[in-house]
C-alpha cells in the first residue's frame, strides 16, 4: 500500500522560475510552445521518440531515385494550377455565340466550355500561363511516371516485398492516361473534339455492346450534350481522388518496406544507407519540388501548347492534318493508324477487329503484362526471398532483354502514331512509313531483346574481367624482345565487391513427373514448362569470378610483378 | 419573171440551185463564223507567238506539241491562265524531273515570259484567268467575315493543311504544303486550277467572296503573335516531343546535379 499523500507547502518545484532566454527566441516561443502543448511537432525531432522514426528515416541517394519524385511535384502543380482553372472554367455544352476579345472567333457559335477556355485564354490575367503551365505539367506528370517505372523494372525493385507497390504503380499509371484525356477533351476545341470522337470509336469497337455503351456514356448519339459535363467530373473529382489515394499508398509503403538501395560496400538487404529524411532530404527533396515547378513555369512560359484558339470550336464536320492525342496516348492512335482493316459481320453484328484489336486488345496488353510481370517472373526464377538492394541491370539479361524489347515496341507504336508527320519532315511517304511500322512493331523488339542481352552478357564479362585482372593503367610497356602490353592496376576492393556482390541463381530443375505411387505429378513441384523458362531465364548467365578465383588472379599479378623485379 | 417559170423544169435547174445554195450558205458562213485569226490580231498575236515559241522548248516535251498530254504530262486544254501563272510563278513548271509531287522552286521566267505563255496557254481553250485583286485580296473585310473565313478553312482546308496552315502529309509521298507566306492571288489560282494532288474549289462551291475571307484569316492568323515557341505547328507530336527532350532532359539533368549536391552517402 503507497502511503497516503501530503501537501507541502513549502517545495522548490513549487517555485516558478523563467529561465533567462535571448530576445530573438522569446517571440516565437509564444506560437511555437502553443503549437507545441496541442501537436507532437517538437517531440518529433527527439531522439528515441516514436515519431522520429518517421523524420530520421534514411533514404539512399541516387539521381534515378529523383524520378518518381518529378511525377509526384507535377502532380501537385497539376492540383495548384488546377484549381486555378476550375474558377474560370465552365463545363457546359450549351451552345453560345462568341462575344470575347480574340477577333478570329468573334461571333462563331461554339459551346460554353470552349468560350470559357478562350476566356481563360485572352481575357483573365495569366489564364492563359496557367493553363500552359498545367499542360505541360500534364505532360512531365505522366513521362515522369514513365520513365519512374521504367527505373523500377530494369533495377528490379517490384520484386518482393514490393510487388504491391508496383501494382499500385501500374494503377496510377493507367488511371494518369484517363485523367490525361479527360482534360485534353475539355475545351471541346477541334482537336478535343477529335480525340473525343476517336474514344468513342473505340467504345463503339468493343463487340456487341459497343453501340450501348456509346450511349451510355455519351447520353446518347455523339456528341451529345453531357459527355464534358462527365469528364469534367471525372477529370476534376474522381480520377484526382482515386489518384491522391493512391499517392498516399504509395509512399506509406515506401515508408514501410523503407527505399531500396543500390549495390555497394555495406549495402544488404537486411538495411538501408543514406541520410535521413530530416534535414537532409527535407532540403533537397523541398528545393527540387521549386525546380519542378520552375521548369514547368518556364516551359508554360516560353512554349506554346495546345493553341485552342486555333483550333476553333468542335464541328464534327471538320478535321485538321495533325490531329494526334498528347503523347501518352500515341501508342493507341499509332496501333490503330498501321492495323489492317480487319472486320467481321456476324448476323447483324459488327467486329471491328481493326478498332478493338490495337484500342482496347493493346491498352489491355500492356496494363495486363506490367500488372502481371512480377509474379510470372517470380515464378520463373522460384525466388522467394526479400530484396532491397537493386539489381544491376547488365546482371539480368532477360529481364533487361524483355524491357527493352518492350521499350521498343511502345516506340515503334509511338512513331507510327506521327507516321504523317514522319512522312512530312523526313520527306518520306505516307504509305511506306505505314507498311514499315507494320512489320517494325514485331522485328524491332526481337532485334532489340537480342541486343540488350548480348551487351548485358559482354558487360557482366568486362566486369569479371575487369575483378580479376584489373583496370587498365594507360600505359604500355615495352619487352625487351619487343612485344608490348599495357600493365594493369588492381581494382579497389569496394569496386570488387560492387562487381561480385550479386546472387547468381541455379535454374529451376523440374520434379519427376510420376510420384512414388505412379500417379501423374499434376500442380505439385516444378513443371516441365516452369523448369523451361528457368533455364532460359538463367542459361547464359555468365558466372562471377569466386573468392578463389580472385585470390589467385591476385597472385597470379604478384608474381608478374615479381618476376618483372628480376629482370625476366 | 417567166425566164423563171419557163426554166424551172429545166435538166439543169436542181444542180444550178444546189450549187447556190451552197454558194450562199458558204458566203453567210464565211460571214458569221468567229474567224480566230482576224481576232487574234488585236495586239495579241505577237504575244501568243512568243508564247507559242517558249512553250515549244520547254513545255511541248511532257504537254504535247498544241498542249494536248501525253504520257508524261496532262492536257493543258482549258486549264486557263491562272494555271500557267500558278505553276510557272511558283517553280514548279517546267519540272525538273518527275516524282511523287512536284516541288516549289525557284522561277528562272520573266513576267513578260509568263504572260506570253499565259496568253498561249489561254489559247488552247476557255479556262480561269489570271485574277484581279478584287477576287481573293483580304482589303475591306470586316472582322466578322474574317472569322468566318476561318470556319470556312477549317470545314474546307485544315483536313489536309493542318490548323493553322502548317502542312500535312497525303499518301504516297505526297503533301499538301504549307500555307505560311503563300500570296493571297496564289491561293485563289490554286483553289481554281487544282494543281497536282488539290482538288478544284470552283466559284459555284466557294465564290470569290470566301476565297478572300479565308486569305483574310490565314493573313491575320499568321500575323497573330503565338503563345510562346509554337514548334512549326505541328500539334501533340510535336509538343510531347519537346516535353520528352526538353522537360525531361531537364529535369533529369537537374536530378543528377541535386543528388551530387551536399551530403551524400557513398
Amino acid at each position: 500500500m503507497a502511503e497516503p499523500t501530503t501537501v507541502s507547502s513549502t517545495s522548490p518545484a513549487l517555485d516558478v522560475k523563467t529561465p533567462e532566454q535571448p530576445a530573438g527566441i522569446n517571440k516565437l516561443a509564444g506560437p511555437a510552445t502553443w503549437v507545441d502543448d496541442r501537436l507532437p511537432l517538437a517531440s518529433m525531432f527527439k531522439y528515441k521518440n516514436k515519431a522520429n522514426f518517421y523524420v530520421k528515416k534514411v533514404f539512399p541517394d541516387h539521381w534515378s531515385f529523383l524520378l518518381g519524385e518529378i511525377a509526384l511535384y507535377s502532380f501537385i502543380i497539376l492540383l495548384l494550377t488546377g484549381i486555378f482553372l476550375t474558377i474560370w472554367f465552365k463545363p457546359s455544352m450549351a451552345e453560345i455565340e462568341y462575344e470575347g476579345s480574340y477577333q478570329l472567333m468573334r461571333g462563331l457559335p461554339m459551346s460554353e466550355a470552349f468560350a470559357s477556355t478562350l476566356a481563360l485564354s485572352f481575357d483573365i490575367r495569366g489564364g492563359l500561363l496557367v493553363r500552359q503551365i498545367h499542360h505541360w505539367a500534364a505532360m512531365l506528370f505522366v513521362a515522369s511516371a514513365t520513365i519512374h517505372m521504367l527505373r523500377v523494372f530494369f533495377t528490379g525493385a517490384f520484386r518482393k516485398p514490393r510487388e504491391l507497390n508496383w501494382l499500385i504503380g501500374v494503377g496510377m499509371f493507367s488511371m494518369s492516361l484517363i485523367e490525361g484525356f479527360a482534360g485534353y477533351s475539355l475545351p471541346d476545341d477541334l482537336l478535343s473534339g477529335t480525340g473525343l470522337r476517336f474514344v468513342d470509336g473505340l467504345i463503339r469497337s468493343i463487340p456487341l455492346i459497343g453501340t450501348w455503351a456509346e450511349f451510355f456514356i455519351f447520353g446518347g448519339e455523339f456528341p451529345g450534350d453531357l459527355v464534358i459535363a462527365r469528364l469534367y467530373m471525372v477529370h476534376i473529382l474522381l480520377v484526382p481522388a482515386l489518384l491522391l489515394g493512391l499517392v498516399v499508398a504509395h509512399l506509406a509503403l515506401v515508408i514501410y518496406h523503407k527505399h531500396t538501395h543500390y549495390p555497394g560496400p555495406g549495402r544488404t538487404d537486411r538495411n538501408v544507407v543514406g541520410y535521413p529524411f530530416f534535414p537532409i532530404y527535407v532540403a533537397k527533396a523541398g528545393g527540387f519540388f521549386f525546380i519542378v515547378f520552375g521548369v514547368s513555369i518556364l516551359m508554360g512560359a516560353t512554349m506554346s501548347i495546345n493553341p485552342v484558339w486555333k483550333f476553333g470550336p468542335y464541328n464534327p464536320a471538320q478535321v485538321t492534318a495533325g490531329s494526334q492525342p498528347d503523347w501518352y496516348m500515341g501508342w493507341v492512335e499509332g496501333a490503330i493508324r498501321i492495323m489492317p482493316n480487319w472486320e467481321w459481320h456476324l448476323a447483324g453484328t459488327t467486329w471491328s477487329w481493326n478498332v478493338v484489336l490495337p484500342g482496347m486488345g493493346l491498352m489491355g496488353l500492356l496494363f495486363g503484362v506490367l500488372g502481371a510481370y512480377p509474379f510470372i517472373e517470380a515464378w520463373i526464377t522460384g525466388d522467394k526471398n526479400e530484396h532491397h538492394v537493386l539489381d544491376r541491370p547488365r546482371n539480368v539479361p532477360n529481364r533487361t532483354g524483355l524491357g527493352v524489347a518492350g521499350m521498343t515496341m511502345y516506340s515503334m507504336f509511338w512513331l507510327a502514331g506521327g507516321n504523317d508527320i514522319l512522312a512530312t519532315q523526313f520527306k518520306l511517304s505516307l504509305n511506306q512509313v505505314t507498311e514499315f511500322m507494320r512489320i517494325a512493331v514485331f522485328v524491332a523488339p526481337v532485334i532489340a531483346f537480342l541486343i540488350t542481352k548480348r551487351i548485358c552478357l559482354s558487360l557482366q564479362r568486362a566486369d569479371a574481367e575487369r575483378v580479376l585482372h584489373g583496370s587498365e593503367s594507360g600505359v604500355i610497356e615495352r619487352a625487351p624482345d619487343g612485344s608490348y602490353s599495357e600493365a594493369h592496376v588492381p581494382i579497389t576492393n569496394d569496386e570488387a565487391f560492387t562487381l561480385t556482390q550479386h546472387e547468381q541463381y541455379p535454374a529451376l530443375q523440374a520434379g519427376p513427373s510420376l510420384d512414388a505411387n505412379g500417379v501423374r505429378n499434376k500442380g505439385k513441384g516444378v513443371s516441365a514448362l516452369r523448369a523451361r523458362a528457368s533455364r532460359w531465364y538463367f542459361g547464359q548467365e555468365i558466372t562471377k569470378p569466386t573468392a578463389a578465383e580472385i585470390e589467385q588472379a591476385k597472385h597470379h599479378a604478384d608474381e608478374d610483378e615479381s618476376t618483372k623485379a628480376l629482370g625476366h | 419573171m417567166r425566164f423563171l417559170t419557163s426554166k424551172r423544169r429545166h435538166k439543169a435547174a436542181k444542180p444550178v440551185l444546189l450549187a447556190l445554195a451552197l454558194l450562199l450558205t458558204g458566203l453567210l458562213y464565211a460571214a458569221m463564223s468567229p474567224a480566230a485569226r482576224v481576232s487574234a490580231d488585236t495586239g495579241n498575236s505577237a504575244l501568243v507567238a512568243e508564247g507559242d515559241g517558249l512553250f515549244k522548248v520547254a513545255c511541248a516535251s511532257c504537254h504535247g506539241l498544241n498542249g494536248e498530254g501525253g504520257t508524261q504530262g496532262p492536257s493543258l486544254i482549258g486549264v486557263g491562265a491562272a494555271s500557267v501563272d500558278f505553276q510557272v510563278t511558283t517553280g514548279r513548271m517546267p519540272a525538273a524531273r518527275p516524282g511523287a509531287q512536284l516541288p516549289r522552286k525557284t522561277n528562272t521566267y520573266t513576267a513578260e515570259e509568263i504572260e506570253a505563255l499565259m496568253a498561249y496557254v489561254a489559247t488552247l481553250g476557255p479556262g480561269p484567268a489570271r485574277p484581279a485583286p478584287a477576287q481573293y485580296d483580304p482589303a475591306g473585310l470586316t472582322e466578322e467575315e474574317i472569322a468566318r473565313g476561318g470556319e470556312l478553312f477549317r470545314t474546307n482546308c485544315s483536313a489536309c493543311h493542318n490548323f493553322e496552315g502548317a502542312g500535312g502529309a497525303l499518301p504516297n509521298g505526297k503533301y499538301a504544303l504549307p500555307l505560311k507566306g503563300i500570296s493571297g492571288e496564289h491561293i485563289w489560282e490554286a483553289l481554281r486550277t487544282g494543281p497536282q494532288q488539290m482538288p478544284v474549289f470552283n466559284a459555284s462551291a466557294l465564290p470569290d467572296e470566301d476565297v478572300r475571307a479565308i486569305v483574310g484569316y490565314l493573313e491575320e492568323l499568321h500575323a497573330t503573335p503565338s503563345s510562346g515557341l509554337s514548334f512549326g505547328g505541328l500539334g501533340p507530336v510535336a509538343e510531347g516531343f519537346f516535353a520528352w527532350v526538353v522537360g525531361i532532359g531537364s529535369l533529369v539533368l537537374f536530378s543528377v546535379w541535386i543528388a551530387a549536391k551536399g551530403a551524400r552517402a557513398k
